[in-house]
Formats: structure tokens, C-alpha cells, sequence
């Protein structure tokens, strides 16, 4: 029994004028640890996958098990890392990741405990350095360790992220790829992540999950990254794993999968 | 005031403007920093002020004005300017009792109008349902003036400081209602989102999430609701009576006072822009320089 599944899920989205079919049949198994990414063109229905998984919207058919327990509603156990890191900008970097430290963990761990842990965590994505400061007073970069530190704190069972790095320069995505990969090693987190960059699915993941085109989308290949761990970006160019991988995907995506508007 | 250096062959009332404001600008530049950013931000106030009581003064000692001049204004009412606090029973009272006797109706109305106002519009920002439902009625009753409900909260209250309450609530309410409920519908669906992934519950919401996002939006419904308030306040004294400055005015109308009002008027908008300032700083304070959501 896979740790986290979905089992023949779809979704069907009713609009005001007839009914759309977004998902379906997409099945897939996850193991506990694995790095998981899924990749498409922009509509297929990779963030309704993820939410499905988060619990913030509700398949139509099928279901999600995650841990042997049916997913039916949000919850800390899968935290999500939104593209727009999405931090309450009323409250301080510190008091960000406390509020759902504090909810999360409000019996189980003493204040003292809970105020180590948050500071544990910003120190996981480097942001040990701010906790003071403001949403609107740290760059788009440091916005999005703070969220990602904001999951983390939860203990997810699965951290879901759409699109994490989606909104950053090249440089800056580089190096919180970097960290994420750090923290992986360190933490051992199942992880689903929604990108649109090649490299950086061949760089992150154990397995690509390639989604068809909409309407109905679902899995059209699953590929296996084989390359060992620790990875290092500069060394990874030109290994011929790499490459290939990189290459499986671009030809999923530009081949056989050409986006209708892209033509 | 009077500007005579007029160097340039240029009609003299146009040349005044350009050289009050050369004068003005010397002046400021010899002050010392702190002073200069004060001066910056008083001195034209004063001058325009000044030149305002000037052009007054000059319209109404020209024979047959109808108005007095200030001179006259203030040497009439010194009476009233130095004593604002006598009470000779009655509603012969000072200055001070009459506006105190207003705002303490505007600060009942107001209040009332704050709490009914945000969980009206908390309800109707919340719920799609009540929202269709309550709106179209609250957008044809917020466009019915202040003095209409008069009558109508006369004969249900036939008291007249409940009905002049009652109409300081229903003027504050609308604004304070339809900006709540905008900035409810307007809170990101992400900030939704992650409550819901950390569970909070309705409670923890509403003060966590809810309330921080909504304060500025509230508190432009405050802001005009406080402005409305003091508008709709001296309006029905005139009709009510009683002590309070409304009334105060309409019965120096009725022995031909016009300094008496002149001084009243003065008054009511040095109040009305306290009060506006007042829920400006609050506002401020509440949201601090990152309340925008
Ligand atoms: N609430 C909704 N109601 C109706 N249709 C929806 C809804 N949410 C998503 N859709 C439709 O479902 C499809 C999949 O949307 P989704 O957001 O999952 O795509 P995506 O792969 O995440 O795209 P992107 O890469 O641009 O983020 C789209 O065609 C979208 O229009
Ligand atoms: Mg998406």
C-alpha cells in the first residue's frame, strides 16, 4: 500500500453555462520520501490535482488516501506552499509561522517549545536573520522561505507546493531550490511540486509526472529520475542522465503534447 | 495684509500672489529644519485663512451688507467666545454645553451605527445569500436623506433624544455596512486558504484573518460615517430643540442673531474636522503602516 494514492480521480467543474470535465482517471502512487513533480501545459489541471490532494476542493469520482486515511478536507498533515507565498501581511515573518505553529502544535508542544520550533524552522530556510521584519519589507525570494517555513512547521505528512519558485528570478529560484533540496536530504518529506521548469524537475525529483492537455487531462507518463544524491547543479549539465531526462520531458511536452494555443 | 512691492509692470492684484508666495518662501527658508517642516505644512493654511477674513471684512463693511463683518462678529459674541461654560438652566448655556449635548448624541448614534454597521456588513461580506438578499434594500434606504426618517423615528420613539439618535444611526449605518462587506469580499482566496489548512476555527478566523484584512475598509466607513453623523446631527436639532448646537443655531436664527451663528457655524466645523481627523488617526493607529491587505 503506496503511502499517499490517488485512485481513479476526476473532477468536473460545473460553470454557468455547462459542465467541465477538468480530471480524469488520474492515478497515482507515492512513496513515503519521495520527491514528487508534476509538469504540464498551463490549464491541463496540475493545481486541481494538488488541491484535490490539499483537500480545498473535493474530486468529483474517485479518492485520495493518504497514509491509509480518505483526504476530505484541508488539513496541516498536507501543507501547501502557494505560488504567491500568500503570508498575512498584518503580521511579522516570525508571527507568520507562529500562528500555525501555534495551532498546529497548541497542545501538543509548550510555548517555549513552540517558540523554538518556529525559530527552528526559519533557521531551516535561512531566514533566521528577519524574523522581525514585515512581509512587504523582505524580497519575493525571502517571501517564499517564509512560507516554505511555514509548511514545514506544520510536519506535513506531504508538503504540496504550486509552482514555489514560479515567480522569481532565475538566480533567486536557484538558490531556494537549492535549500529545498537541503532540506529534503535533511528532512525526508514526501513532496509534491507543481513546476513549469524542466531543469528544475530534473533537478528536484525522484519521478516527473507528465500531465496530458486539458479538457479531461490525466497522467500521460511518469519518468524516472535517476540520479544519485546529493545533486550538485554545476556538475549535473552534463551528466547523460541529466540530459536525457531533461530531453524525455521536452519531447513529452513539445512532441507528442503540443499545447493547442502554443501550435 | 498689505504687499507693495510690485517691481513688475503687471496688473497689482495679480502680481500679489507671486509675491506673497516669494515673501513666504524666505521667510521659511531661515528657519531652522524642524520649524521649516511645521511652517510647510501650517503657514498657507494661515495665509489663505487670512485672506479670507480680509476679503470678508472688505465685502461686509461695504455699505448695505446684509452680513456682519468679523470685527463685529467677534465683538458681539465675546460674550460667548470667553464664557463658553455658564448654564443658566434651561438651554440658556454656553458653547461648551451646547456642543457637548450634540456630540454626546452623535457619540450614542455613532456607536451603535459602528457595532450594527460592521456585523451587518460582516454578514452580507460573508454570505453570497445575504448579500444578494439585504443589498438592493440597503442601497435604495441609504439613499434616502437623514431628516425623512425624522418624522417616522418621532412618532415610533415620541421622545426627542432617541429620534435624533435614531437618525444619527441610520445616516453612520450605510457607509459603515457597505464598506465592511467590501472588504470582506475582497480578502484573498489564499489567506482563506490557509486558514483553512491550519484549521482555524470560525472565531479564531474571524479575529486572525478577518478583522486585520477588513480594518482599513471598515474604517473608510467610519470616516464618512462619523462625517455624515455630525451632518445629520445639526440638521435635526434645528428641528427637535433642546440643548445642543443645532438648536443653538435655529434659535439665534429666530432672535436675529447672525454673529451668534456665525460663531456656531465656526464651531460645528472645527468639531466635524476633530472628529474626522480623530477616526483618521485611530484608523492609522489600528492598521498601523501595513494594514493593506
Ligand atoms: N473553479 C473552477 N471552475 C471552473 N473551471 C475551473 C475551476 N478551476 C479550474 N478550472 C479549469 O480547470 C482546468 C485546470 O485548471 P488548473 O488551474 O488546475 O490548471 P493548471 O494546470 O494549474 O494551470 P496553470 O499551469 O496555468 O496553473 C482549467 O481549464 C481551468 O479553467
Ligand atoms: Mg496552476
Amino acid at each position: 500500500m503506496a503511502y499517499l494514492s490517488l485512485e481513479n480521480v476526476g473532477m468536473e467543474f460545473k460553470t454557468s453555462k455547462a459542465r467541465f470535465t477538468a480530471l480524469q482517471d488520474v492515478n497515482l502512487k507515492i512513496e513515503r520520501g519521495e520527491f514528487l513533480s508534476i509538469i504540464g501545459h498551463s490549464g491541463c489541471g496540475k493545481s486541481t490535482v494538488l488541491n484535490i490532494v490539499g483537500g480545498l476542493l473535493t474530486c468529483t469520482s474517485g479518492g485520495v488516501l493518504l497514509d491509509g486515511q480518505e483526504v476530505n478536507d484541508p488539513g496541516p498533515d498536507r501543507a501547501i506552499v502557494f505560488q504567491n507565498h500568500s503570508l498575512l501581511p498584518w503580521l511579522t515573518v516570525y508571527d507568520n509561522v507562529r500562528l500555525a505553529v501555534d495551532k498546529v502544535f497548541g497542545r501538543a508542544k509548550t510555548k517555549q517549545e513552540r517558540h523554538d520550533w518556529t525559530l527552528h524552522n526559519l533557521s531551516l530556510v535561512h531566514m533566521d536573520h528577519a524574523i522581525r521584519k514585515f512581509p512587504e519589507e523582505i524580497s519575493g525570494g525571502m517571501k517564499q522561505r517564509v512560507g516554505i517555513a511555514r509548511a514545514l512547521a506544520m510536519e506535513p505528512k506531504v508538503l504540496l507546493m504550486d509552482e514555489p519558485f514560479g515567480a522569481l528570478d532565475a538566480l533567486t529560484r536557484a538558490h531556494l531550490q537549492d535549500s529545498l533540496m537541503e532540506i529534503h536530504t535533511t528532512l525526508g518529506n514526501t513532496v509534491i511540486m507543481i513546476t513549469h521548469d524542466v531543469d528544475e524537475a530534473v533537478l528536484l525529483s525522484d519521478r516527473i509526472v507528465m500531465m496530458t492537455n486539458g479538457p479531461a487531462a490525466t497522467i500521460g507518463e511518469i519518468l524516472s529520475v535517476p540520479l544519485p544524491r546529493p545533486r550538485r547543479r554545476l556538475e549535473l549539465t552534463e551528466d547523460p542522465t541529466y540530459t536525457h531526462c531533461r530531453g524525455e520531458v521536452i519531447r513529452f511536452l513539445y512532441e507528442r503534447h503540443r499545447h493547442a494555443d502554443a501550435a | 495684509m498689505t504687499v507693495t512691492a510690485n517691481t513688475e509692470d503687471r496688473p497689482a492684484g495679480t502680481a500679489a500672489v507671486p509675491a506673497i508666495g516669494r515673501l513666504l518662501s524666505g521667510f521659511v527658508a531661515t528657519l531652522p529644519e524642524r520649524g521649516r517642516a511645521l511652517a510647510h505644512t501650517t503657514v498657507p493654511p494661515l495665509v489663505a485663512l487670512a485672506l479670507l477674513v480680509g476679503v470678508w471684512q472688505f465685502l461686509c463693511t461695504l455699505p448695505g451688507a446684509a452680513l456682519p463683518p468679523p470685527t463685529k462678529v467677534v465683538a458681539d459674541t465675546w460674550e460667548l467666545i470667553a464664557n463658553p461654560f455658564f448654564d443658566h438652566g434651561g438651554t440658556d448655556k454656553g458653547l461648551f454645553w451646547h456642543l457637548a449635548a450634540s456630540l454626546q448624541r452623535v457619540a450614542v448614534g455613532f456607536a451603535l451605527a459602528a457595532v450594527g454597521g460592521v456585523l451587518l456588513g460582516v454578514l452580507i461580506g460573508q454570505s453570497s445569500l445575504a448579500y444578494r438578499g439585504l443589498d438592493p434594500i440597503f442601497q435604495v434606504l441609504r439613499t434616502v436623506p437623514p431628516l425623512a426618517w425624522l418624522p417616522i423615528s418621532l412618532a415610533a420613539f415620541r421622545n426627542a433624544d432617541p429620534s435624533a439618535i435614531f437618525v444619527i444611526f441610520i445616516t453612520a449605518v450605510w457607509p459603515i455596512i457597505l464598506n465592511t462587506a467590501v472588504g470582506i469580499r475582497q480578502i484573498p482566496q489564499d489567506y482563506r486558504n490557509v486558514a483553512r489548512v491550519i484549521r482555524l476555527s470560525g472565531p479564531e478566523y474571524f479575529f486572525k484573518i478577518m478583522l486585520p484584512a477588513t480594518v482599513p475598509y471598515m474604517f473608510t466607513g467610519l470616516r464618512i460615517g462619523i462625517g455624515l453623523s455630525w451632518l445629520a446631527i445639526i440638521a435635526a436639532e434645528m428641528l427637535i430643540g433642546g440643548v445642543g448646537i443645532g438648536f443653538f443655531i435655529w434659535d439665534a436664527w429666530n432672535s436675529s442673531l447672525m454673529s451668534e451663528i456665525i460663531l456656531a457655524l465656526v464651531y460645528v466645523g472645527v468639531v466635524g474636522f476633530i472628529l474626522d481627523r480623530l477616526i483618521g488617526l485611530i484608523a492609522a493607529r489600528v492598521s498601523g503602516p501595513r494594514g493593506r491587505a
